[in-house]
């Protein structure tokens, strides 16, 4: 049996603009919030991972904390660096490498939809050029799809975003805390039909940090640790329907998000009806739509009802994005996995407020997907 | 008639005007690809031939571009002259789907499934002309 591995310290930089500070001092704050959260000095932390995808080398941190010499890896893993950064200190708890860990996002982005160049990913200059190379594209290409197979209709992504913001609302540290009604929503600007302005997060900015220890010392840093069941990162299969795809194979192949859940659930020996509460990537409402089943927790063409029912309310059954997500925090890469990680610890450590899920949450879950085609899920427990 | 000046000169062979696609099929499993690749990511070959994709397919998924993409798209256009295009995945007779421009840029008009047929479109002028790239129209005959 393999050591668990416990977060004891939980540090986040509000997401959304900060026009006179960089991404790596908003990176700083939330790691030194976090370390202070754990009560421990940053010359205890015997290795660290962190990423910006945007905001330069995450070790640069070490310039604001201290030069202490200790190894720190620069993950670049795009919308799973977080989840990577997380997954890897985990492992270097349990390898006995160092007794503290930590894993640090941040980032700055520009205005405006993300412009990725065709090089970068493997691809050809045309593919850019024609304008064929856009995220937002393939969320709408992959939504039409989905609604067309499972009977999903515009309804379910109208309810996706109003949750996100109505959630948001009750988030002092969300971006976007204005509820929005089913009308503005489903009227707002078309960006990529079937999906409008108002269904997409938008790039912005913060950071965020998470300390860890192994779980049989963590009481005595932390009066609620919040043990880490499974941290998985996941890529894709010939055959997935991925993002960046100037063509899709004849025969389709299971998402990484589903890979990623089966076998973290698997390591966490437990099943999605246990869990309390979750955080399901939301880069627009087609993507947490279709997350809902590729991570397990309902049927294919299931969602529209769950919605409809109030079922992913913070009220209901199947909690998701509590505070806001994606959608109402904004995305900074390097951080946003790391954001739902601190959202979840904060539920199980029962201190989100006017958000809290009802009860006595006792596991929770987060989920990333990001290009190229990787995915990242932990299992949270308190 | 001259063949138009395209962006993408290896992604298209005529037979007669007719524009086919050109990818590459896997010597060992047949896996079939689009842009050709000199590497089978379904068994990790490496050994490639070109393969003609053909020139019609049916509407698999769709979008419409909304707002003008940032570079490296070269249209030339800007956000007042820019003009919302169609983009889809396009399902040719092997199975596999091609990502394409569509020349209907109208929700009324696209419905999954619709047949549709290979052609190329201007969609940037230089000082030596227009530039074109491959799309998808409405078959004229199913
Ligand atoms: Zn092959």
């Amino acid at each position: 049996m393999t050591q668990d591995v416990a977060i004891i310290g939980i540090g986040l930089h509000p997401f959304g603009r900060h026009d006179t500070l960089t991404g790596r001092a908003q990176g700083a704050i939330a790691l030194r919030a976090a370390l202070k959260d754990a009560g421990i000095g940053w010359d205890r932390i015997g290795i660290a991972y962190g990423g910006s995808h945007d905001a330069g080398n995450a070790d640069a941190l070490c310039n604001d904390l201290g030069l202490t010499g200790l190894p720190f890896v620069n993950v670049a893993n795009g919308c799973a660096t977080g989840g990577s950064a997380l997954a890897s200190a985990v492992s270097a708890i349990r390898s006995g490498a160092a007794e503290f860990a930590v894993a640090v996002g941040f980032d700055k982005h520009p205005r405006g939809a993300f412009n990725p160049h065709p090089r970068d990913w493997g691809l050809p200059d045309w593919y850019g050029e024609t304008g064929l190379m856009l995220t937002t594209q393939f969320f709408a290409l992959k939504t039409r799809r989905y609604m067309h197979e499972h009977g999903i209709t515009e309804d379910a992504l109208v309810r996706v975003a109003q949750r996100a913001f109505r959630n948001g609302a009750l988030n002092p540290q969300a971006w976007r805390r204005r509820e929005m009604s089913y009308a503005e929503i489903a009227e707002s600007m078309p960006v990529n039909l079937p999906l409008r302005q108002y269904m997409f997060c938008n790039p912005a900015e913060g950071g965020a940090a998470v300390v860890l220890c192994p779980a049989e010392v963590a009481k005595r840093y932390h009066a609620k640790p919040i043990i880490v069941k499974a941290a998985v990162v996941r890529t894709r299969h010939h055959g997935s329907f991925e993002v960046f795809s100037p063509a899709l194979a004849a025969q389709q192949a299971p998402a990484p998000t589903v890979t990623a859940s089966r076998a973290a659930f698997e390591q966490a020996g437990v099943a999605p009806r246990d869990i309390d509460v979750l955080q399901l990537q939301d880069t627009d409402s087609g993507s947490e739509v279709i997350h809902m089943a590729e991570n397990g927790f309902c049927e294919h063409g299931e969602q529209e009802r769950l919605l409809r029912d109030g079922e992913t309310e913070i009220g209901g059954r199947l909690p998701i994005n509590t505070d806001g997500g994606c959608l109402a925090n904004g995305e900074p890469i390097g951080a946003s996995g790391l954001r739902q990680v601190i959202e979840i610890c904060t539920q199980l450590r029962q201190e989100a407020g006017a958000r809290q899920v009802p009860g006595t949450p006792r596991l929770g879950y987060t989920h990333v997907y990001g290009a190229p085609g990787v995915s990242g899920v932990t299992i949270l427990q308190r | 008639m001259p063949h138009p000046v395209l962006a993408s000169p290896d992604l298209i062979r005529f037979e007669g005007d007719t524009p086919h696609l050109v990818g590459s099929r896997c010597n060992e499993c047949g896996e079939v690809y689009f842009p050709a690749t000199d590497s089978c990511t379904r068994c990790t070959a490496t050994r490639m031939s070109p393969h003609d994709l053909g020139h019609r397919g049916t509407l698999w998924s769709w979008t419409i571009q909304g707002f003008l993409p940032k570079a490296p798209y070269n249209s030339g256009e800007t956000a007042e002259t820019f003009q919302p295009y169609g983009v889809g995945y396009v399902e040719l007779d092997s199975g596999i789907k091609v990502e394409s421009r569509l020349t209907v840029a109208d929700e009324a008009k696209l419905q999954i499934g619709m047949p549709l047929e290979l052609t190329l479109i201007p969609y940037r002028r230089t000082d030596d002309g227009e530039v074109h790239t491959f799309a998808f129209r409405p078959a004229a005959s199913a």
